[in-house]
């Protein structure tokens, strides 16, 4: 194992530490479960691209071309290597948003009788854990095809009640789509099992990684499931480039989404055939900047290793829910113990709403995310109009956490609660 | 401190006690308005006779700066008539987006001044003008009916 880093050192990185926040305070970014900061190292790649390199992939006979595709291709396998795949199993997206989409309107694209094709009574199975992102593209495919949607309850600390699965996962079930990792709540739901379930019903799994595949290692092979989906720009990389990875015999047997140029095998007037997986779904000139930019990403996190950061991220939440659990009129909604648990930490205070507390927070130059955190319909199961959220990252340590707890009393003293 | 221009001492006695916060059953218009970014909510009624405003009463779930800019606007808009209150909306509306640099007239906008420190905070002044988009929207149906 890499030797343990130190957040303090890893700032120094991060170009945007520097800055001086609201109040004169430095920056306490505590919102990379929205989006992460990025490393001086991703902002050089991507300007590097565009200095050096730049010309449209997979086109033209110049020397350009050629470095650009090498650099846009060299990314691919290194976001391989991160997810243990297969170089040709993973498709640059514009978001992991895209990439569920993606999945679900070529699932929507499929000839009856297909593997992917829904019918009516046909199941989609989520959980109430759901971000929108992996909840709305299910809705909509459940009315374009009549299939119906059906979810796993959440226990009062956000965990999956699993004894529902036998209930749930049956015969009539064709997609299990669920999070890795609860962005609200930071619930790590164990898939293993509903893996094993879906599968042996003949149904797929989708396995949403936005808030997993940041914070600690992932192994498609290991996890076993059939279509994961995650974003650069939480994982320190550039905004604009997501990662879709699925099982490449599905991949090629799948109807594209996007269509268009760099897609397809070949065209006439009337009709086209398309390109195997990756391009077939990588319509037109992709993002190359932000892939290359994503790839110096992973090598930064590869750089510290992922084991570090996973056990960095638990024993600073350690830390976390042992100050939080001595406030008072402070109320933890998620799990109170570190099992299964990410470093993302929603709360209430008593008396305050969200948005305020936030407002206050960053007069002290700390970044939280107020609100329902894209995932409505979990708020309205937990009978709450929005939490406050704190969430950790490589950059984060100790300081942060106590920085937010003495910003959570300037709070109270500010609205006298 | 910067945020005592966001949180005058009125706006936080409007948020502790908010008024006209019971919904009549008796209206003119009923209006149900959403922040979707936040998820603030609130319903408003509102009984317009012969163009005059006689009742505006609301509920709902929201930051301190929407619970109490509602407050406000509701206790104002009482007893107006139908194009006075308008063109306080409209002075309101204008305030917000004055990006700090305008105190706001008080003779027109009563407590409503003490919001114009919101419009400095951009993420904000959607707070601020829920309940006066959800009174502009009733209103404005309510002439419909």
């Amino acid at each position: 194992m890499k030797p343990m880093f130190t957040p303090a050192e890893i700032r120094k990185d991060f170009p945007i530490f520097a800055k001086t926040m609201r109040g004169g305070n430095r920056l306490v970014y505590l919102d990379s479960g929205a989006t992460s900061q990025k490393p001086i190292s991703v902002l050089n790649a991507e300007r590097e691209f565009y200095e050096l390199h730049n010309a449209a992939v997979h086109r033209g006979a110049h020397l350009l071309a050629e470095e650009a595709s090498s650099a846009y291709e060299g990314a691919r396998e290194t976001l391989a290597k991160f997810l243990n795949a297969e170089v040709d199993e993973v498709v640059f997206t514009k978001s992991a948003t895209e990439s569920i989409n993606a999945i679900a309107y070529s699932f929507g694209n499929s000839a009856p009788g297909s593997k992917f094709a829904l019918k009516a009574g046909d199941r989609i199975v989520l959980s109430e854990l759901e971000h929108h992102a992996n909840l709305i593209p299910w809705q909509q495919l459940a009315k374009r095809t009549g299939a119906e949607i059906v979810w796993f309850p959440i226990d009062t600390e956000g965990r999956l009640d699993l004894s529902k699965t036998d209930e749930l996962i049956t015969n009539r079930t064709k997609i299990v789509a669920l999070t890795h990792q609860s962005n609200v709540l930071g619930t790590i739901v164990p898939i293993a099992k509903l893996v094993e379930a879906a599968h042996a019903v003949g149904a797929l799994f989708i396995l949403d990684a936005c808030q997993s595949a940041p914070h600690f290692q992932i192994d498609v092979k290991e996890l076993d499931v059939d279509f994961l989906a995650f974003s650069g720009h939480k994982a320190l990389g550039p905004t604009g480039v997501g990662i879709l990875w699925g099982r490449l015999e599905y991949l090629n047997e799948m109807e594209p989404f996007l269509t268009g140029g760099s897609m397809i095998e070949s065209v006439t007037m009337t009709e086209a055939t398309w390109a195997p997986a990756p391009k077939r779904f990588e319509a037109g000139v992709p993002n190359m900047a932000q892939a290359v930019g994503l790839a110096a990403a992973v090598n930064y996190l590869d750089s510290l290793g992922m084991a570090n950061v996973a056990l960095h991220e638990k024993e600073l939440t350690s830390y976390a829910l042992k100050k939080f659990s001595d406030l008072d009129g402070v109320n933890v909604i998620g799990p109170k113990n570190n099992i299964d648990r990410g470093a993302v930490i929603s709360f209430e205070i008593a008396g305050i709403h969200p948005h305020d507390v936030g407002q206050v927070l960053d007069q002290y130059g700390i970044a939280v995310r107020t609100g329902h955190h894209c995932a409505w319909p979990l708020m309205k199961k937990l009978g709450l109009v929005g939490t406050t959220r704190a969430s950790f990252y490589v950059y984060n340590d100790e300081s942060d956490v106590d920085a937010l707890i003495s910003g959570i009393s300037e709070a109270k003293k500010y609205f006298k609660v | 401190m910067e945020l005592d221009s966001l949180y005058q001492e009125v706006i936080l006695d409007h948020y502790k006690h908010p008024l006209h916060k019971k919904l009549l059953p008796s209206y003119t218009a009923q209006v149900h308005h959403v922040n979707p970014s936040c998820g603030d909510e609130i319903t408003l009624n509102v009984s317009i006779q012969d163009g005059l405003v006689e009742n505006v009463s609301w509920d709902g779930v929201g930051c301190s700066i929407s619970q109490a800019s509602t407050s406000i606007a509701s206790d104002l808009m009482m007893g107006k008539t139908l194009d006075q209150a308008l063109l306080i909306v409209e002075a309101f509306s204008k305030l917000m987006s004055s990006k700090g640099n305008e105190k706001g007239d008080e003779d027109v906008l009563e407590d409503g001044v003490a919001l114009a420190g919101v419009s400095k905070f951009p993420a904000r002044i959607k707070c601020a003008l829920l309940g006066w988009m959800a009174f502009k929207d009733a209103a404005l149906q309510s002439g419909k009916n």
